[in-house]
């Protein structure tokens, strides 16, 4: 083997470890130094209590209810349109031309900056619909967001259901609908919870297009109604305000602290329906 | 029995008509969205002058006499993505290599875990950790009064981009055919050899879409980039403060108004077609690919 070649190996090797080393530090670095920084910062009173300036209390209370609205909204809504999307594609649709036409709109649609669904938001939730800056526009945004997600993975899982299994139920004398409830559904449970996982994910992470549609609100509503119609900050949007806007460090720590708790916890949970889930075939 | 079959039969109708609905929902979101950008974004372009607009390098939406050019956000958006990619590209790739070629299915698990990881940690974490960590070192290795800097940004978004390209990379380096891999090792080629020079090459297209993902992700990013940036409208330098095409729209949509808001939504639409350029890309790229298997 000529020098050059004995160089080239190591020099690959050394490379393809480093590279995969600097990976997993990177990782360990950023979860790390958010725990170190933030689990001090996070207590009992912080998050069960509504920010104040006057009295001068410290609480994210109130961006971890509006996070869980701007998802229960959202899902309630993405989950049946999607999946009903996907079994469109995958069951129902014959014509080619539309189906591929379907599909280029959604790459389209998922490869769309939050920024502009936040803009497009603003201008179609906030005022032509007159909603305003509250926690329905951005749970509205959101959904036009995480849609491609949902179809995505449905239809992946879809596809891996047999041919056979439609045929069998075909020639009992099924119909088209029995089939997709009784058989089809079941069998892609798997990929559906994951793409819900992820589509939760995604929403809780996200920040751009929540700020302008969602608004920065810090209140706690009383009411469900009056909380979904009030503009409310998530917990990212709060982080993004307290870091960059407030200077507030501790909070914007804590926040982290417990935005990251939840993307390791959705990871875990992902991982688990993709093994739990899977049925035997 | 009769009856039940019309039952069952007005069910399978309404049904149709539900799935039928549900699958045009993106046709119409993709429409809605694409008029509205060009309903919203055209009329200030008319304005301002689609040469002044483009091109112009002096954005003050503010000033007495405002100026609107946007030629500053295009090329930092522009820069800052490259270098992205120069730096996320080589770390991506032999990180996919590892994945798929190299690492035993355990480590494999813990590596390939870790990259999923990093897909899903929100933008604003990224921002906070660049805020913190990064500009200051920036600030400190090279003398800056401050850090928040394009070279900042360009190291966020290097990392935020890893994910996009591992995933698709390694999802092409598996398909590769064993068969080349194996004539390749008994044609005397040793491993590192065979994976660089024979299953790179075939893995080529996936690999291609994986760098274009990554290249969208960084281009459409607003909040990272916006908090380790700096935010002023310079013209890019490695070591100045910039905004992106991204935090251009971000940091004036809370508080403007007229001929300035319309000009955001025009910043929009520029942002926009990019995308779609890249997405049309991204699908020859795909298919180009699959045409030559």
């Amino acid at each position: 083997m000529t020098e050059r070649r004995k160089w080239f190996n190591v020099l690959a090797s050394v490379l393809v470890y480093a590279a995969a080393g600097l990976t997993l530090l990177l990782l360990a670095v950023i979860i790390g130094f958010i725990l170190i920084k933030g689990l001090p910062e996070v207590n009992w009173s912080l998050l069960t209590s509504v920010p104040s300036v006057i009295r001068n209390v410290r609480g994210i209370l109130p961006y971890i209810v509006n996070t869980l609205l701007v998802v229960l909204l959202s899902m309630a809504i993405v989950l049946p349109l999607g999946v009903c999307a996907a079994v469109y594609l995958n069951e129902y649709a014959k014509n080619r031309r539309l189906i591929s036409a379907i599909e280029y709109t959604i790459e389209t649609l998922a490869g769309i900056p939050s920024i502009i669904y936040g803009l497009v938001g603003v201008l179609v939730f906030n005022q032509k619909l007159g909603l305003g800056g509250c926690l329905i526009s951005g749970s509205l945004t959101l959904v036009v967001m995480t849609l491609p997600t949902i179809i995505r993975t449905t239809q992946e899982s879809l596809k891996t259901v047999h041919q056979s299994y439609r045929e069998g139920a075909l020639g009992l004398g099924a119909a088209r609908w029995h089939i997709v409830r009784t058989l089809v559904l079941p069998c892609s449970l798997d990929g559906i919870v994951s793409g819900c996982i992820l589509a939760i994910g995604r929403i809780v992470g996200e920040s751009a297009a929540l700020l302008f549609t969602a608004g920065t609100g810090k209140v706690l509503a009383n009411s469900l109604i009056r909380a979904y119609t009030s503009s409310g900050a998530t917990l990212s949007v709060a982080l993004y305000m307290a870091v960059s806007e407030e200077g507030d460090f501790a909070t914007g720590y804590a926040i982290a602290t417990v935005l990251m708790v939840l993307v390791l916890v959705l990871n875990l949970l992902a991982r688990l329906a993709q093994t739990k889930l899977k049925r035997e075939m | 029995m009769k009856k039940t079959n019309r039952t069952r039969d007005f069910v399978e109708v309404v049904m149709n008509v539900i799935f039928f609905t549900a699958g045009m929902a993106a046709i119409l979101f993709t429409a809605l969205i694409t008029v509205y950008l060009f309903i919203s974004g055209l009329p200030a372009i008319g304005e301002i002058g689609i040469l002044e607009f483009l091109f112009g390098t002096r954005w003050a939406s503010t000033a007495d006499e405002p100026s609107y050019g946007i030629l500053p956000f295009i090329l930092s958006s522009f820069y800052g993505t490259a270098g992205a990619v120069l730096i996320g590209v080589p770390v991506g790739l032999l990180t996919s290599v590892y994945l798929s070629k190299v690492a035993g299915p355990r480590t494999a698990r813990v590596v390939g875990g870790a990259v999923e990881l990093l897909a899903g940690i929100p933008s604003v974490i990224y921002g906070l950790i660049g805020m913190i960590v990064l500009v200051p070192a920036v600030a400190e290795l090279f003398d800056l009064a401050s850090g928040a800097t394009l070279l900042a940004a360009t190291l966020v978004l290097s990392v935020m981009i890893l994910p996009s390209i591992v995933s698709a990379s390694v999802t092409a380096l598996n398909a590769v055919p064993p068969e080349y891999e194996q004539a390749s090792l008994a044609l005397g080629a040793t491993q590192m050899e065979t994976y660089f020079k024979v299953s790179a090459p075939a893995a080529g297209s996936g690999i291609a879409a994986g760098i274009v993902l990554g290249v969208g992700r960084a281009i459409g990013e607003a909040m990272a980039v916006m908090m380790v940036a700096g935010n002023v409208a310079n013209m890019p330098g490695l070591f100045r403060s910039v905004r992106f095409l991204t935090t251009a729209i971000a940091s004036e949509m809370g508080y403007s108004s007229g001929l300035q808001r319309q000009a955001l939504f025009s910043i929009a639409l520029v942002l926009f077609l990019f995308i779609m350029a890249l997405n049309g890309f991204l699908n020859r790229v795909l298919k180009g690919g699959r045409h030559h298997d």
